[in-house]
């Protein structure tokens, strides 16, 4: 059984229902693998351990007994974002260091009933604000292609946990590019939904008309498998959408021919690393190897997603973030003096840089004053670029680009300059404000550095997106790669 | 005070909606459970909770917008309204800010000349009430209670088309009276389900534009506010006159004092941040919906009383009485349903004798003693001869003491009218052999004596000779 780790959640799926294994002895593997890696990594927050190996054990007598859900056994790691009931869920944050959820979220609770066993909790960047995992209360996670380096964020610790092979999946949340900035800098597959296919209910809220929940795993069959599963309407979340969630695994063995393939001319200008260009390239010939039709789409306002982002963005989280107050739960100030400064020391202690940054921009552009010129005018930004991407779908069937301008950065490289940090969302973040779903696929490497293909598709296009990103992963094996450290 | 000055009134009137759970979550809206007992994950504002409508609401709010005539908007959007308070779980408030429910609303109160006048609302809005802070019992410390948080509310805010504090009240009662005929509030106003914050400003009469105004929060009885309107009226007035300005603010009514003061100036109000919120979709209200509401629509208080005015040929002012509840309303119509008697009878027993034990006993007419059929069996037999007005009353307090029927009352205690002819005459030459001098007088032409023969005859029979056949007959037998 040596080799476990590195086998795809659809592997070992196969590999329980047929007996070959049990997921007490894969859950055992797993968990021996994140005791002797994490503390070079610092992918998780929490680990599960004993609880991991009830469920699992629990899992084997359900499939003994016939009882097997989609998932049963299956391992898989929770970003520390999501409410897990009677488990820490710190959202990477000193303000929830102590906060035990009452409450499972609806993916944890979807994956749960599907007979998944959490390992563990991973980490992240606070309150998922960042781009390189630096704002962790819990630390730095650290890029298993080079410990120096930084896995992207802020969705790094279950980048980190399934590229170093101590998880096959996990889940993770994407904002404006949580999910595939991390997947393209470990080497992973990023997978971010249409917004409103997953329920939010129970995912700690950063900006709400922007996050999303989806997957890190190595493999688009493995997205496709999880997506099953956590997709759906959820009368919890408002914003979820009822439509019916279709069989992703079904179509993914679908050929290419005939695709419609969108390259923006604006992704491969002067803002790319040379490099890393040169690897998307090579995957888009891939593509057209396979059947598919590249087709030049325009993009007009694109340029303006990073600063239209970050009105909106922070505003949603000022709001957000304005129930850490220490009154119910989470940090509270000691000895206040009164409740002015027991909101002041609480919010001011219990949260990082950041964060605060966030909070004090959007509280900004939503003031009397200066509403109109900023959150209104980026509403209406927002909305072009909507329509945008809305006119180019009618011509593609995906827009395929860079995921990030560069591979991975090192640590404390970019920490002074939160405007470069926030450049590095810049091809991700126009799926987020448009709703749209986006992968990222491993597509080459930069100086042995992972570098990601990224695909957008239009609403509820998940399964063409998947299909493309199956289809190019039969051809390439740069997801089997392995770093060296962690095989 | 001077009578040159015209004052201005606005009220915003907060009314609690009659819903089973709140706006935003399943927990239960029952008012005194103990504290945090009714407030879920989603009331607390635990994080990653999300609000979902209750759609109750909506068809509440369009009751009502469609009850004062106003516009029931087909888009409406939540919106959020960011300030920090304790008893304010999610540091912000889900309200209604630029596209409300409701807009372009009317309703009419009395001119005081026996007209009516038009007041314009302007717009009635959905939001969730935020939950208590409690400060005494405590040592210093301070406990919040969220059973009241998410309670869902509607805020109807009038035009400033009121002139005095008696309009604000007159205004306030027709809400109060039009949302419980809905049944969309219980209007309930000491647990705080009916309050109003009253913008109150003066200005020259013939002067356009308005004068600054103070708002006055919380008011909690129609008592209270036309206090405080009349008090805050007389202090602009005065501090104007004293050569002073009236200064932008919020603030309290005292009841114990009988005063307004100073709570916030408008520099020390909160920037609130409306943004709308992203967690809710915007209400979306079909043409077919709005149909289908007015269609559930109950008779409304204005159609009633005209229509019991009308049709029953009862007084103006009873059936204004009768129609300030839908409940009395109904009873009077049961009760005229079930009897011949005339109208304007059961109109007098209901808003008379009835209302005076009810105020007595401290009941609503749900709870009356005397159901519909019982007082109209009772008003019956006054129609029907069997007892007379007199008679009744005594019937009636035995009826509301649990005797039975009327008939059964009348029976059991032999109350029954004497209309026998031979019976009463016996009794009224017995009464004229008796009092000589007093027959002597009326011939005299001291014709007001007839009422103390008469009351001679009634003491005899125990009340019970038909008073219009010993009147005819004594005034016979006096004339020969």
């Amino acid at each position: 059984m040596a080799d476990l780790h590195q086998k795809s959640l659809l592997q070992l799926s196969r590999g329980l229902a047929a007996g070959d294994f049990s997921s007490v002895e894969v859950t055992t593997a797993l968990l021996q693998r994140i005791a002797t890696h994490n503390d070079k990594l610092n992918a998780f927050i929490t680990v599960t351990g004993e609880r991991a190996l009830d469920a699992a054990q629990k899992a084997d007598a359900a499939r003994a007994a016939g009882n097997a859900g989609a998932l049963n056994g299956l391992p898989i790691v929770h970003k520390d974002i999501f409410c897990t009931r009677d488990v820490l869920t710190t959202c990477g944050s000193k303000m929830l260091e102590n906060f035990v959820s009452p409450y499972d979220a609806t993916v944890v609770e979807r994956l749960q009933s599907a007979g998944a066993v959490m390992l563990g909790k991973a980490n992240m960047d606070e309150f998922a604000m960042g781009s390189s995992n630096e704002t962790s209360y819990f630390g730095n996670v650290h890029n298993p292609w080079g410990l120096d380096y930084s896995p992207g964020g802020s969705s790094g610790g279950s980048a980190t946990a399934v590229a170093a092979r101590l998880t096959p999946v996990a889940t993770a949340t994407d904002t404006g590019g949580s999910i595939r900035q991390p997947a393209a800098l470990t080497g992973t597959v990023g997978f971010k939904p249409t917004y409103g296919r997953v329920s939010r209910y129970g995912m700690i809220a950063f900006a709400s008309s922007l996050d999303q929940a989806g997957t890190i795993t190595r493999t688009a069959e493995d997205a496709a498998l999880m997506l099953g599963v956590m997709a759906g309407f959820d009368p919890r979340d408002s914003t979820s959408i009822q439509q019916d969630v279709p069989d992703y695994l079904a179509g993914l063995g679908e050929s290419l021919k005939g695709l419609r393939v969108g390259i923006v001319k604006q992704h491969f200008d002067a803002g790319l690393e040379e490099h890393t260009g040169n690897a998307v390239k090579e995957a888009l010939k891939v593509l057209e190897s396979q059947g598919a039709e590249l087709i030049e789409v325009d993009l007009p306002n694109l340029d303006l997603s990073v600063p239209t982002y970050y009105v909106v963005a922070p505003a949603e989280c000022s709001s957000n973030l304005s129930r850490f107050d220490g009154v119910r739960f989470g940090h509270r100030a000691k000895d206040p003096q009164d409740l002015f400064d027991l909101y002041c020391r609480s919010r001011g202690e219990g949260f990082g840089a950041e964060v605060k940054r966030r909070i004090m921009t959007g509280t900004y552009v939503l003031s009397a004053g200066y509403y109109d010129a900023y959150y209104l005018q980026a509403q209406k930004v927002r909305q072009l670029i909507a329509d945008d991407f809305q006119k180019a779908f009618k011509d593609v069937d995906v827009i395929a680009g860079p995921t990030t301008p560069t591979p991975a950065f090192k640590l404390g490289d970019k920490t002074d300059d939160p405007i470069t940090m926030y450049l590095n969302d810049i091809y991700t973040i126009g799926a987020n404000l448009a709703g749209l779903p986006g992968m990222s696929v491993p597509c080459g490497f930069v100086d042995s550095l992972p570098v990601g293909l990224h695909l957008v598709g239009p609403h509820f296009g998940e399964e063409v997106l998947l299909r493309a990103a199956h289809q190019y992963q039969q051809q390439t094996d740069w997801h089997e790669a392995c770093p060296e450290d962690f095989k | 005070m001077s009578s040159q000055w015209e004052v201005v009134i606005g009220l915003e009137v907060h009314t609690q909606l009659a819903t089973n759970s709140k706006i935003f979550s399943g927990a239960s809206t029952a008012y005194g459970a103990e504290p945090n007992t009714q407030a879920c994950l989603v009331d607390l504002g635990y994080p990653g909770v999300l609000p979902v409508l209750n759609k109750e609401v909506v068809h509440m709010a369009a009751m009502f917008g469609l009850a004062v005539n106003a516009t029931v908007a087909p888009r409406s959007v939540f919106a959020r309204k960011n300030y920090f308070y304790p008893d304010l779980p999610k540091g912000y408030q889900i309200s209604q800010y630029e596209l409300p429910i409701v807009e372009h609303g009317e309703l009419f109160i009395p001119d005081g000349d026996g007209g009516e006048k038009r007041i314009g609302i302007t717009r009635a809005h959905l939001e969730e009430d935020a939950g208590k802070s409690i400060h005494e019992g405590l040592d210093r410390n301070s406990g919040i209670d969220l059973n009241r948080a998410g309670t869902p509310l509607l805020e109807i805010v009038s035009e400033p088309d009121l002139r005095s504090a008696k309009d604000a009240v007159a205004y306030m009662r027709k809400i109060h009276t039009i949302v419980r005929y809905l049944g969309i509030s219980d209007g309930n106003m000491q647990e705080g389900s009916f309050r109003c914050d009253a913008n109150v400003s003066v200005r020259p009469f013939g002067q356009e534009e308005f004068g600054t105004r103070a708002e006055i929060k919380n008011l909690n009885s129609f008592r209270f506010v036309e206090r405080a309107i009349n008090f805050e009226v007389e202090r602009q007035v005065e501090l104007i006159e004293d050569g002073g300005v009236v200064v932008q603010e919020t603030r309290l009514y005292d009841s114990d004092k009988d005063e307004t003061r100073s709570m916030r100036s408008k520099e020390e109000a909160n920037d609130y941040r409306y943004f709308p919120d992203p967690d809710l979709l915007p209400v979306e209200i079909s043409a077919e919906y709005i149909e289908a509401v007015r269609k559930t629509l109950p008779e409304l208080p204005d159609a009633k009383q005209q229509r019991i005015c009308r049709d029953y040929d009862v007084k103006a002012d009873d059936a204004s009485i009768l129609c300030a509840s839908r409940a009395v309303a109904d009873y009077f119509e049961a009760v005229v349903a079930a009897t011949d008697a005339k109208p304007q009878v059961v109109a007098n027993w209901v808003t008379g004798d009835l209302a005076a034990v009810l105020n007595r006993d401290g009941l609503d007419i749900a709870d009356s003693r005397i159901a519909a059929e019982n007082l109209a069996g009772l008003v019956s037999r006054i129609a029907d001869n069997t007892i007379s007005g007199k008679i009744a009353k005594e019937v009636f307090e035995a009826m509301w003491a649990g005797e039975g029927s009327a008939d059964d009352i009348i029976e059991a205690k032999g109350l029954k009218q004497i209309t026998d002819d031979s019976a009463i005459e016996a009794v009224v030459d017995s009464v004229i052999a008796a009092n000589p001098s007093q027959v002597a007088e009326y011939k005299s032409g001291k014709d007001k004596l007839i009422g103390f023969f008469v009351g001679q005859v009634m003491k005899e029979t125990q009340g019970k000779a038909n008073p219009g056949q010993v009147n005819a007959m004594l005034k016979a037998k006096l004339a020969d």
